[in-house]
């Protein structure tokens, strides 16, 4: 098994022994409501997700995050992880040693320490992240909206928060005594925000023949309008490995977090999640993390030779069609055949026939996932 | 901003040359970022060896019971 980024997988959530005594302490501090995206961040630096982080980055990490993809550790590091305050917030804050932060509907659930508070260039950090300040970008248009002072510290999480799902819901220690009580030596990590089709299970299953198991890890939480719905991506893929899979090779569990859109930092980060879940490899596709054109088709394939300690292998695949000679999935590097025998496995498509209620092909989709779909209402994030 | 520090590490000259030699057709464009590149590996790699499982023995039966519990474990 690897160990996890940076050596140590952190904890952060408290025990059942000190929990009631930060609750009452808690009652007079100040308090900090974050929308679920940073909720998401702060549980997912609990429970060891983003190892070694242990809170929201002082300016140090972040600007050498920014210039370098590397925390000021060395290690490597591609997404900055930041809680941005409004002035007046910063203002109040800086009196603060320790804050108390509550979900959005005003429930207690971590402490924070304030170490540092600080502002930021945000074209900068548009830049380095996304490559771009176009505010055609998704992850631009966010950094734009972010407010203007980050502040950076660790954090203690106190209780749970209902993010749902919670029978999918692993964390890294848990996911790491899984694969070893199943006795993979080696797992690839697929990430998803889709519904699969016979492309995905290609790659996937082209995957598991060199490796023990596979890890399917959805990404759960904010998408955009038109993406499907979280539990109709579940439920499908729970049906394609009840279905398709050995149960002994394939486990699926979620991770909440962001899309960013980050495309080849988004790999890295990505990649080193997964890590810390106790992947060896890594599976990297066309324009992962990608949005519109905005960056290369492989460019998140490039970038991992810029990481040469890493500790998780990417693999990577190209974009696969069907060819009807072949009867099966290919590329242009094991096809002979022209392009008039081959046909795309296009989501657009097979989302189309499913929202007029029908089947995709069986060379498309399977039966019994298109079926899940149909049967869903609503299907969509509206 | 505070831009990252580097420091100053003598190699010999002749290992100095083999480098440079090394990395033409690479797409490095210093010594300094090849052997930086190579550190990184290098260490990276002695850091793997050294590793150890990170969780107890109690942690790990804990963990167990709410896999068996989720249906991840029989
Ligand atoms: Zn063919």
């Amino acid at each position: 098994m690897p160990k996890p980024h940076g050596g140590t997988l952190i904890n952060r959530i408290v025990s059942s022994s000190k929990k009631e005594r930060l609750l009452e302490e808690a009652e007079s501090m100040t308090t900090l409501k974050l929308n679920g995206g940073l909720r998401k961040d702060v549980e997912n630096i609990a429970s060891g997700v983003y190892s070694p982080l242990e809170g929201f980055l002082c300016r140090d990490d972040f600007e050498n995050v920014l210039h370098h993809d590397r925390l000021s550790s060395d290690i490597p590091w591609t997404i900055p992880i930041t809680l941005d305050v409004d002035k007046a917030t910063a203002d109040e804050l800086k009196r603060e040693e320790e804050i108390i932060l509550q979900t959005e509907t005003g429930a207690s659930f971590a402490m924070m320490s304030i170490e540092e508070i600080y502002g930021y260039d945000k074209d900068h950090m548009a830049e380095s992240v996304y490559g771009t300040t176009n505010e055609a970008h998704p992850g631009v248009q966010k950094v734009r909206n972010m407010d203007d002072f980050l502040i950076g510290g660790e954090i203690t999480q106190i209780n749970e928060t209902d993010s749902g799902f919670q029978n999918y819901n692993l964390r890294p220690i848990e996911t790491r005594v899984l694969f070893k009580e199943k006795g993979w030596r080696t797992v690839v990590g697929f990430q998803t925000r889709n519904v699969p089709h016979l492309g995905h299970e290609y790659v996937q299953k082209t995957a598991l023949t060199f490796v023990d198991g596979i890890f399917i890890n959805p990404i759960i939480g904010e998408k955009k309008t038109g993406d499907y719905l979280d539990e109709v991506i579940l439920d499908s893929y729970q049906t394609l490995m009840d279905n398709y899979y050995l149960k002994n090779r394939a486990v699926m569990s979620i991770l909440q977090a962001e899309m960013r859109y980050a495309g080849p930092k988004e790999a890295i980060f990505h990649a080193i999640l997964r890590k810390n879940f106790g992947c060896t490899h890594f599976i990297v596709g066309r324009d992962h993390a990608g949005v519109g054109d905005h960056y290369g088709p492989y460019a998140a394939q490039d970038i991992f030779d810029r990481f040469p300690d890493l500790d998780i292998t990417p693999v990577f695949f190209k974009s696969f069609t069907y060819c009807e000679k072949c009867g099966g999935a290919v590329d242009g590097f094991i096809c002979p055949h022209g392009e008039e025998h081959r046909e795309n496995f296009s989501g657009t498509k097979m989302r189309k026939i499913l929202m007029e209620g029908k089947i995709p092909p069986e060379h498309m989709m399977r039966p019994e996932v298109a079926r899940i779909v149909i049967d869903a209402d609503p299907k969509f994030v509206e | 901003m505070t831009e990252k520090k580097y420091t100053t590490v003598s190699i010999p000259i002749p290992l100095a040359k083999k480098i440079k030699k090394r990395m033409e057709g690479t797409g490095f464009t210093s010594i300094s970022s090849y052997v930086t590149y190579v550190l990184r590996q290098v260490i990276s790699s002695i850091e793997e060896e050294e590793q150890q499982e990170g969780f107890s023995k109690e942690d790990e039966e804990k963990v167990k019971e709410r896999l068996r519990a989720l249906g991840y474990l029989d």
